[in-house]
């Protein structure tokens, strides 16, 4: 299952040394790749878009651009799903889009090597497996690896239009 | 190492188009009688760069006929051989050849060799005949005499006559008769057969000759404007031009919320930076409207292009046109120049099609045989009018009645003219079938409405029977600038494109009606208006629910009225438009965000969207009731 779903950039991690950018969402700790990410911000105001998916917050003004913001702890109905001063942006760069995720904080940036990675067994999540890339192990800490751009580019996720799904 | 040639492909396929429009632009407005050998030396430069890009890049079809092309443009030039109408054919075959061998290298395919192979044949033909009756040295030398007195520089009187630049008086003479002067004289002995052939070349596709005095009209001022402008214009890539215009939106917002916190500073405070901020908003503004300015063309992008079709069209009809261009130095924006142009195409040839008669009808009409098609734009107030007009057999008021009638649009015959008139733009209206020269104009308007207004411009039709018809087209200076009225639903803000606004109202209780007690209606002006509620549409949660509380804003697209019922008016600004796909889907009902002064996001609603939701927002609401 997993195998099939192994993409190039899969098999480019287990050679080299990758860095993640690991989050917080309620009790669990994530990593995404560290190069799709653009810079992290603070939650400001956001416009909501109408007829939306709730876990769509709406878009903000990033310096000019509409990126529309999306809360994965709505999404995988984790955490507390609150807004203040500590509530943790992080736009992403998947493709030539920019999107914002929010989450419940950001911890740090580890490097993994190949070995680290270890594949996911089935299990039922709200997180289709061929959306992770695998289980990193660092000590007793699981990073659980999101294999971000594709999550994004999802129908799940609402982000594109339907006919561009196809195509991506 | 080895360099990737393709990296320059972009550079030359832009550069080749540039040249080949030029070559056009060039070869009609050529004069057979008396060619400026300036032009014939520009239009064989155009060659010649085309032929020396495209064997660098291996696109050898290109280079090859080219180089059959420059071979005959080289003769001409230097004086070897005598310009003939037929060769402006030619010539004029062969740009388009190569447009489309252009035109498949960039789809990044090869075009059919067969149409390439046959025109360098004919240009091959070309060359060799008439080059050998004019070798004898002793043609040669007069003729080289000749040519040197009529150079451009010397504006004889006698030679007015033939002047581009005199070519009201000119057209007139054009291959009716030959010039009389000595030294013409003395030509025309040296090639008498020559000249009676010419002659009678000449005198067949006589609407071919009436199109010529239109374009020197039109491109005599735009070349010699191209000179100076060639040596001071940089080619630069539009996304970083858009890259400055958001920038400087960006830094007009900051200023704007720089200016609101200071509001609440301490008197001192604000006293010592209020000049330096009243500075920085004058430079910022003007910053502003400079970078804008970029994107900016002037409209002769799109009006060079059209005395070649209608030299190719009244050649084909066989009637007279000529075509007028007036304020080409109009300048909008480049995204606008590209989509007008189809629009702008349609109606010229509605107007020369089924607008202009035939020769004989205008003379029997009293009219002089050549008809005029006048295109002209000009600013006017914050947007830009384009107007094609022609002094043909005007629009036939009962035509159009019998016909929307037989297509069963609503249509009677207390209709003013206005009204009949719009009626040729509706949708139903439309047909392939040109029963007669009056009833065919409704080919495609439709589409050319709907191309308009989706530029955010309006069309309208002024006309008259037996003097002719007149098209305007009103469009907004940019794509990337809206006026807009700001409106306020719950939390968020909305903007509705002002020019889509009829009129805003606060209804009275009495106005508003039911029917069968859901889908909501109000007066206005003795009219039924459905009215589409913005919050239940958005689902957006709001405290004013009736619309005694709030604001109906009629809005009216595509032939259609509602009322879109809000919160409440914040004020009518100009906006920035952003596009939310970039990052985002469509999203329904919503044609863009901007970004207001506080930084916050605003949503543009899409009207002609809206209007459509809110009917089927309606009906559902209602099936859902009958259902239940």
């Amino acid at each position: 299952m997993i195998a099939s779903h192994k993409s190039t950039e899969n098999v480019a991690a287990e050679e080299t040394l990758q860095e993640y950018l690991t989050f917080i969402l309620g009790d669990e700790e994530y990593g995404i790749e560290i190069l799709k990410v653009q810079e992290i911000r603070g939650y400001d105001a956001v416009t909501r878009i109408a007829n939306t998916p709730d876990f769509i917050k709406g878009v903000i003004n990033l310096r000019g651009h509409i990126v529309p913001i999306i809360d994965l702890r709505i999404k995988f109905k984790l955490g507390k799903i609150d807004y203040d001063e500590f509530t943790v942006v992080i736009i992403l760069n998947i493709g030539n889009r920019v999107v914002g995720i929010v989450v419940d904080g950001v911890s740090d940036v580890l490097t993994l090597n190949a070995s680290q990675i270890r594949p996911v067994p089935d299990l039922v999540s709200d997180i289709d497996n061929k959306y992770l890339l695998g289980l990193g192990t660092v000590g007793d800490r699981m990073l659980i690896l999101v294999d971000i751009e594709r999550l994004m580019s999802s129908q799940d996720m609402a982000l594109v239009d339907a006919v561009n799904e196809s195509v991506t | 190492m080895a360099i990737d040639i393709s990296q320059f492909y972009p550079v030359f396929f832009e550069e080749a188009k540039e040249h080949l429009a030029e070559m056009e632009q060039l070869l009609v407005k050529l004069i057979v009688d008396a060619p400026d050998y300036d032009q014939l030396n520009a239009i064989f430069r155009a060659a010649h760069s085309i032929k020396g890009g495209s064997a660098t890049f291996g696109f050898d079809d290109m280079a090859s006929v080219t180089h059959v092309l420059e071979n005959l443009l080289d003769k001409l030039r230097k004086k070897e051989m005598v310009l003939q109408t037929n060769m402006i054919d030619v010539f004029l075959q062969a740009t388009d050849v190569l447009k489309e061998q252009l035109n498949c290298y960039i789809g990044g395919t090869v075009a059919d060799p067969a149409p390439a192979q046959a025109l360098s044949l004919e240009l091959l033909a070309l060359t060799q005949t008439k080059s050998a009756q004019i070798s004898t040295p002793k043609t040669d030398e007069s003729f080289g005499f000749f040519d040197d007195a009529i150079a451009p520089e010397a504006p004889d009187d006698d030679f007015g006559f033939f002047d581009s630049n005199d070519t009201k008086e000119a057209d007139d003479d054009f291959g009716l008769f030959e010039p009389i002067e000595p030294e013409v004289a003395k030509k025309n002995i040296t090639k008498t057969v020559k000249t009676t052939k010419a002659l009678k070349t000449k005198k067949t596709p006589a609407p071919l000759i009436a199109a010529q005095p239109a374009a020197p009209l039109i491109l005599e001022r735009r070349s010699t404007e191209r000179v100076d402008a060639e040596s001071t214009t940089i080619r630069v890539d539009v996304d970083k031009v858009d890259k400055l215009i958001n920038l400087v939106g960006e830094l007009v917002i900051t200023e704007a919320m720089l200016t609101q916190s200071l509001i609440n500073a301490p008197p001192a405070l604000l006293q010592a930076l209020s000049s330096s901020l009243a500075q920085l908003q004058r430079n910022t503004r003007d910053l502003q409207e400079g970078v804008m300015s970029i994107r900016m063309m002037p409209i002769s992008f799109v009006f060079s292009r059209f005395p070649r079709m209608v030299r190719d069209l009244t050649q084909k009809l066989k009637k007279e046109v000529e075509l007028i261009t007036i304020g080409e130095d109009t300048e909008l924006d480049k995204g606008l120049i590209e989509r007008i142009a189809d629009p702008l195409t349609h109606l010229i040839r509605n107007s020369l099609d089924h607008g202009i008669e035939l020769p004989a009808a205008r003379i029997k009409a009293g009219k002089p045989a050549k008809g005029n098609i006048t295109l002209s734009a000009s600013h006017q107030g914050g947007g830009i009018i384009i107007e094609v007009s022609d002094d043909g057999a005007g629009l036939n008021r009962q035509g159009i009645l019998s016909k929307a009638i037989e297509r069963g649009l609503p249509a009677s015959n207390e209709m003013t003219d206005a009204e009949v008139w719009d009626l040729i733009f509706a949708p139903g209206f439309s047909t392939a079938e040109v029963v007669t020269d009056l009833s065919g104009r409704g080919v495609g308007m439709d589409v050319v409405k709907r191309n308009i207004s989706e530029m955010g411009g309006e069309v309208s039709i002024d006309s008259q029977a037996g003097i002719g018809s007149k098209i305007t087209i009103r469009l907004p200076l940019t794509l990337a600038i809206l006026e807009g009225m700001s409106v306020s639903l719950g939390q968020n803000l909305y903007v509705i494109p002002l020019n889509l606004i009829l009129e805003t109202m606060q209804p009275k209780p009495e106005e508003l009606k039911t029917v069968t007690g859901e889908g909501a209606l109000v007066q206005v002006h003795g009219e039924y208006i459905p009215i589409i509620a913005l919050h239940s549409l958005f689902n957006m949660p709001t405290e004013v629910t009736n619309p005694c509380d709030g604001i109906l804003v009629l809005i009216e697209a595509q032939g259609k009225k509602a009322a879109l019922f809000v919160d409440a008016l914040v004020g009518q600004q100009q906006v920035v438009i952003k596009s939310i796909e970039t990052n985002f889907r469509k999203v329904l009902g919503v044609s863009g965000a901007t970004i207001m002064g506080d930084g916050s996001v605003a949503l543009i609603i899409d009207v002609p969207a809206i209007i459509k939701l809110g009917q089927k927002n309606n009906l559902s609401s209602i099936s859902r009731r009958e259902a239940a």
